[in-house]
């Protein structure tokens, strides 16, 4: 099995020069002219007023988090889909469970507001 | 493939050990799979254009070729010959590796692919789990070029897509677990051979709607597009990013779409298999030719589909889209993971009784019909309980929608 991974390496070499080979042409055929004026940062027109790596928003993260609950359910289900012919009916009980508890860190999640938009 | 490789191999020659083989076939198809995704982009960019042109009643590209087919060189050259400027405050080294890792992302996605009976890059057993994970990096590319850039749209532009392809992500990740529960196996080959009784989509046409849609978001198209709302944030993430920097994000995309394309012809509408007639039994390159072209229709009337969506729907709204998601689409894919387990688990083969299902005798068709049975239930339970919400919300406009389709229905 080890020895599909094989073509992964081969691929993802040959994979690697197409961006680097891509940019070495247009570094070539590309005119250079910079300028102050030209290498300001686009802020429709105007300048840039502070710094743009500040503190921001971590509205954004919390759904981060909550999805870090749900990627490793995912990880542990895989097992379980790829066996499921397999095996005996408690597991599939205990897998319900482990879904509806995950389903219940959504539901607090939901309830605590971390799921609202503002 | 092994097939080619035990060919070479009967000739007895010394110098050809299997290792030595096994990597020249590596280096044979290894540049095919890596050229073809991006050659097809030459296509793919001037069917976008020729559609969304018939779809705004005009003509599309014609003047460059034949129907305007040499727009995308066109395009080529313009990019390429098109001054680089980099921002004198970005973060050149990750500035510069983003539009890259992109690519690469995009186009590692099709080494698991099964294009015709028989041959695939790689027959990983873990398949499914690797298509998430390659997908995952274009996702840190956008990321990268949003942040390095020091332009405050990119960066919003990039936290829009952290919010957004992690929650569509989940629904994307169910519905392969369910995928992988019908075919008992990770692996794309057998996926695909799962299927030749009957395709997924008819047994679990639940799981793909939810696929595709989570898929057209993961791959950030309209109307999932809002990472690079032209009328919010100028660009989104590639705000700053011009010449081939820019066209290697254009490629990145049009090649992700393409990947989308293929997993959902592979996973749920029987990849290679013709309907009716079984490809991978014919001796000869006839099946596997068959095989190749039923594919690919597959795969063109998606990005088809794909197109006809950016053509007719108007962008969602940011809280809109994560209402969607994280309310809806997770608990039901949710929902339909443990009924469709119950459903498998109910027919499951074998004599012992503690693993045998009670109605292991009625496979195939009655597993087939329960699979369907149980994905209407799951939409109709669903769309039951998100109309009581809606009807109870506190949410004016909300109610009035409930009103106003409560009406209809009758």
């Amino acid at each position: 099995m080890l020895q599909e991974f094989e073509f992964l390496g081969v691929l993802g070499a040959i994979t690697l020069t197409i961006p680097v080979v891509t940019l070495i042409i247009a570094w070539l055929l590309r005119p250079k002219k910079p300028n102050p004026a030209k290498q300001e940062t686009y802020e429709s027109g105007i300048k840039t007023i502070g710094d743009t790596w500040v503190q921001f928003k971590a509205q954004y993260y919390i759904y981060a988090i909550i999805f870090v609950v749900f990627d490793i359910e995912a990880v542990f289900l895989f097992p379980f889909a790829v066996a499921l012919r397999q095996l005996p009916l408690y597991s599939l009980i205990w897998a319900i469970v482990f879904i509806v508890l995950l389903f219940d860190g959504l539901l607090y999640g939901w309830r605590k507001g971390a799921l609202h938009w503002n | 493939m092994q097939s080619l490789i035990d060919w070479v191999l009967s000739f007895q020659n010394p110098w050809l050990t299997e290792p030595i083989v096994r990597l020249l076939s590596h280096l044979v198809f290894a540049p095919i799979v890596a050229v073809a995704a991006p050659a097809a982009l030459i296509i793919l960019t001037w069917l976008e254009r020729k559609i969304i042109g018939r779809i705004q009643n005009r003509l599309g590209p014609n003047r460059a070729g034949p129907f305007g087919l040499f727009q995308a060189f066109a395009d080529m050259v313009k990019m390429f010959t098109k001054e680089d400027i980099t921002p004198a405050n970005a973060d050149r080294i990750i500035y510069n590796m983003a539009p890259g890792l992109g690519v690469i992302s995009s186009i590692m996605t099709f080494a698991v692919i099964p294009f015709v009976p028989g041959f695939l890059g790689a027959d990983l057993n873990v398949g499914l789990l690797y298509i998430v994970a390659i997908g995952g990096l274009g996702t840190l590319a956008i990321l990268m070029a949003g942040w390095s850039s020091n332009n405050k749209y990119s960066l919003l532009g990039a936290f829009r897509v952290v919010a957004m392809m992690l929650t569509y992500e989940i629904p994307m990740v169910m519905t392969l677990i369910v995928v992988t529960m019908a075919a008992g196996s990770m692996s794309m080959a057998a996926v695909v051979e799962a299927q030749s009784g009957m395709w997924n989509v008819v047994t679990l046409p639940l799981a793909f709607v939810i696929f595709f849609m989570a898929g057209v978001a993961e791959v950030g198209r309209s109307p999932f597009d809002l990472i690079e709302a032209e009328s919010e944030i100028i660009a989104g993430f590639h705000t700053e990013y011009s010449g081939i920097k820019f066209g290697m994000f254009m490629i990145a995309e049009y090649v992700h779409m393409f990947a989308l394309s293929f997993f959902a012809a592979v996973l749920f509408f029987g990849g290679w298999q013709v309907p009716f007639v079984d490809v991978s039994s014919w001796s000869g390159p006839i099946g596997s030719i068959l095989g190749l072209i039923s594919l690919l229709i597959k795969v063109f009337s998606f990005v088809f589909v794909m197109m006809w969506l950016r053509g007719t729907l108007p962008r969602f709204r940011i809280d809109h889209l994560q209402n969607f998601g994280w309310k809806f689409l997770v608990p039901v894919s949710l929902f339909l993971v443990i009924v469709v387990a119950v459903v498998i688990r109910m027919f499951a083969p074998g004599s012992d009784v503690s693993v045998a299902g009670p109605l292991s005798g009625l496979v195939p068709f009655g597993e087939w019909v329960a699979l369907l049975v149980a994905n209407v239930l799951v939409v109709v339970v669903s769309l039951f309980v998100v109309s009581r919400v809606a009807r109870s919300s506190q949410d004016k406009g909300l109610r009035a929608v409930a009103a106003i389709e409560g009406v209809s229905a009758k």
